[in-house]
């Protein structure tokens, strides 16, 4: 038996398949081009460094996103998980006055608990992923209100707590390169879950039931175990997102959260990951990301209104996704 | 038909695997009654019934991805529970699905391995995973690249990775449900050779399929299944065809006379020039006149499916023309196709025939809706229900009302909901594609008579089936196709043989079986 047809169609799927990365970098290369010829401002370390820094939260949740989404599922509770984590933080460290690394510790495994939780009412009670996590959403916005009587805890007592995101551990090293943590955290989120996606038997699984759950079901796989095990990762690196915003706020905002996941979505779809599942891209996200935050500050920059910067966020998702429904006609 | 207890492939006394008295049923359908199934290492054991016989449901019990209702199994004459595909597994025993199981996203090497990556320090060891998987490619002389994603690959080469993945289970009972449905001859030889060798080895292999030739030419013994029950056993090379067909359909078949028009006068329906679409459609013309029946033949991915749904408009054309009734139509989506009075029943009712949550009124009504639509946009009820009542008596629609539910008939009434569906829309031209698939033998009869019926009403009919039986019993011409091409077009009531002959007519199969012969 000889191979015929597969080399093209293999060699086809490449090269489109690499246009495509190729689409979300390049459209956000030429982002950054026509913003730094518009405003000599943009280009500034500072103003990179905002960027960066706006990107850390919304990029941690959208890598969370990623990795439900390859599965086939979706999860519209990331954003307030991750208020219910910043909150839970607050408690251990401001209302019982525990040291630092317990409240980082807490906060992680809050926010796995919770994806445990999410993932076992899907995989378990077969509760379509849309609306297990839209009430998990709202359970997890209500119990932030109610464990913090509905105001912002502080992390005044916490010497330190503001320097998880904000401080520069890689400043102090090269004092030339002051890339705040929040950023650095970001990097290796990304770098930890690509290593995830591409080395681990998770990943493996994240991509076989996105592909086809049947298929991996007959092949003798505990599909519900590794389905709840993507949730509770993704929950858990809610949980490093909530450190962040609680960082950087100095504080845990019970009110703030939903609206987020949207974010998270949107980056993810226009870093190019299919919504019906079994493929997908941490850098892409981060693309996605990416575009999302240079878009914001460019406008701002030029002084384009807020409500303008919505507007143009929602017509690069629906181009996002029309161009990589363009890709795979030509296939 | 007495059971002929047939000796054993083998001089071993403890088969490897029995089935006696296996039940199952589901909801409204009893699959099995009482089956039986015996199996001996080394042996090539074909199970073999009509559509529905439950062969696939045994063997999916025997697979675990089924749980029996009574009876039981024993592996090497122990009782055993298979719970789980993985305790299955775990057992040796390997199942190749007739639906394609495969992560369409994964390598191939990926597809082979899941569940069972190798691994160093706690990751995937890709390589090791790739050298594995290289090595089984070897042992069944497959040149395919391990790291090639499953989604590229024809048919015929994703079942060439489904076989590679039940043989690194290193299975001692390997299950091939259908396994040359998509393959050409000189793979269908390729995977006998791999099928002798395994039972060298001592593999038991159930072997299912439809085709007498593959039996007779592979298995050392046959298991005929009806109904859901155990016909009997018997040797497959003492045995001529005509018993194990006889054992199949549970009498001698009679040939129920087909009655063919002469509707060479009559005027063409429907006439295709030269239809083209990427590979899959190449250069196809046909005609088919009012009052005819022509069956649409092929082997799967033979582009029957892509005919039909191009002719609809359901899919883009890259170039061809379509006349009706004489008259050029310009057709470019299914709205135009059904102006042009052309209705297209798809193979997956579910999917596409059927809105199965709303009632059997609504879905009769569902292309004609406009109709029912009275002063200020308020449909009609009354009438809609008037209507509804007229095609359930007229082509027999068991239901207990017309605003049952659709998904809660039987997969015949199912399909003669949605040919209402096209008479209401006046379409005179019907396009059957799997008019019975999933369809019992009972309800297979009627769907002919409503054929033959709309037929003589001066309609034109396609009828695409995979079942070859089928075709001959229903068509009046039956036009060929192979790998999108037109091979031959044959007068109704034309040989098994004949057809076949067409359906794999190319040049490369030729050159195929001639090296397969001079090596033989």
């Amino acid at each position: 038996m000889t191979d015929t047809a597969a080399p093209a169609t293999k060699s086809g799927i490449r090269i489109s398949g690499a246009f495509h990365r190729l689409l979300a970098f390049s459209g956000l290369i030429a982002l950054v081009v026509v913003f730094s010829l518009a405003s000599p401002n943009f280009m500034q370390t500072q103003n990179v460094l905002a960027i960066l820094q706006a990107t850390s939260v919304n990029g941690v949740l959208a890598i969370a996103a990623t990795l439900v989404i390859i599965t086939g599922g979706i999860d519209l509770s990331v954003g307030t998980l991750m208020t219910f984590c910043a909150v839970i933080t607050g408690v251990v460290l401001t209302y019982l006055g525990l040291p630092l690394p317990l409240g980082i510790v807490a906060s992680i495994l809050a926010g796995t608990g919770c994806g445990l939780v999410s993932g076992t009412i899907i995989a378990k009670l077969k509760v379509p992923p849309f609306i297990a996590t839209l009430g998990m959403m709202l359970i997890l916005k209500g119990l932030s209100l109610v464990i913090s009587g509905t105001k912002p805890i502080y992390f005044n007592d916490t010497p330190g707590f503001n320097q998880i995101a904000l401080g520069s551990w890689v400043g102090t090293i090269f004092p030339a390169v002051p890339l705040p943590n929040g950023v650095l955290i970001l990097f290796v989120v990304a770098l930890l879950a690509a290593f995830v996606l591409g080395k681990t038997a998770l990943g493996r699984y994240t991509f076989a039931l996105g592909s086809n759950e049947e298929a991996v079901r007959l092949s003798g796989v505990n599909i519900d175990r590794w389905k709840i095990a993507v949730y509770a990762t993704a929950g858990g690196i809610c949980g490093v997102a909530g450190l962040l915003i609680a960082s950087r706020l100095n504080s845990a905002q019970p009110a703030l959260g939903q609206g987020y996941e949207l974010d998270a979505i949107a980056a993810v779809v226009i870093g190019g990951t299919s919504l019906s599942g079994g493929r997908g891209t941490v850098i892409g996200t981060l693309i996605g990301a990416l575009i999302i935050s240079v878009l914001a500050n460019g406008l701002r920059i030029l002084s384009v209104p807020q409500e303008w910067q919505t507007v143009v966020t929602g017509l690069i998702i629906i181009l996002a996704v029309y161009a990589d429904i363009l890709r795979r006609r030509t296939l | 038909m007495p059971p002929t207890p047939a000796p054993p492939a083998t001089g071993q006394l403890t088969p490897l695997v029995e089935m006696i008295d296996v039940d199952k049923a589901f909801p409204g359908v009893r699959a099995l009654s009482r089956a039986r199934f015996e199996l001996h290492a080394g042996e090539v054991h074909a199970l073999m019934g009509e559509n529905g016989a439950g062969k696939s449901t045994l063997m999916k019990i025997l697979s675990g991805v089924y749980s029996r209702d009574a009876g039981e199994v024993r592996l090497d004459g122990q009782p055993v529970e298979i719970a789980s595909p993985r305790q299955a597994q775990d057992m040796g025993i390997g199942i190749i699905h007739q639906e394609l199981a495969l992560m369409r996203d994964l390598t191939a090497a990926q597809n082979i391995f899941i569940g069972r990556e190798p691994r160093r320090f706690g990751l995937l060891d890709e390589a090791a995973l790739n050298r594995d998987t290289q090595a089984i490619f070897d042992s069944m002389n497959l040149k395919l690249s391990p790291t090639v994603r499953v989604e590229t690959l024809t048919i015929a080469r994703q079942q060439m990775v489904e076989i590679a993945k039940a043989l690194s289970y290193r299975s001692r009972v390997l299950i091939m449900d259908e396994p040359t449905a998509a393959l050409n001859d000189a793979e269908i030889a390729e995977l006998f050779t791999i099928i002798n060798r395994l039972k060298a080895e001592g593999v038991g292999i159930v072997y299912i399929s439809h085709k007498m030739d593959e039996i007779k030419r592979i298995s050392d013994r046959v298991t005929v299944m009806r109904d859901g029950e155990y016909v009997g056993t018997v040797p497959a090379a003492d045995t001529p065809i005509e018993t194990i067909i006889s054992m199949m359909v549970g009498r001698t078949l009679t040939n129920e006379a087909l009655n063919i028009p002469n509707t060479a006068s009559a005027p063409v329906a429907l006439e295709v020039r030269n239809l083209n679409r990427g590979r899959e459609i190449r250069d196809v013309s046909l005609t088919v006149r009012k009052g005819e029946i022509l069956g649409l033949a092929g082997l799967m991915g033979a582009g029957r499916t892509e005919v039909a749904r191009a002719i609809f408009g359901a899919d883009p054309r890259d170039s061809g023309e379509i006349w009706v009734n004489g008259k050029r139509v310009g057709i470019s989506s299914p709205k135009d196709a059904v102006r042009a009075g052309i209705g297209y029943l798809s193979e997956d009712r579910k999917h596409f025939g059927l809105a199965t949550g709303l009632d059997v009124r609504n879905n009769i009504a569902l292309a004609s809706l406009e109709r029912f639509v009275g002063p200020g946009g308020v449909i009609n009820d009354g009438a809609m229900h008037d209507v509804a009542e007229k095609y359930i008596r007229q082509l027999s629609i068991k239901t207990p009302s017309d605003t049952q539910e659709a998904r809660l008939l039987s997969g015949g009434n199912q399909q003669k909901v949605v040919i209402a569906k096209w008479l209401l829309r006046d379409c005179d031209i019907l396009i059957f594609d799997e008019p019975t698939r999933g369809i019992d033998v009972g309800a297979k009869a009627e769907i002919y008579k409503l054929l033959n019926a709309l037929a003589e009403q001066g309609r034109a009919i396609i009828v695409i089936s995979s079942e070859l039986p089928e075709i001959l019993r229903l068509s009046h011409r039956i036009a060929v196709m192979c790998e999108g091409r037109l091979t031959g077009t044959l007068p109704g009531g034309s040989s098994q043989e004949d057809i076949m002959r067409l359906a794999t007519l190319r040049p490369s199969a030729v050159a195929d079986i001639n090296t397969e012969r001079s090596s033989a």
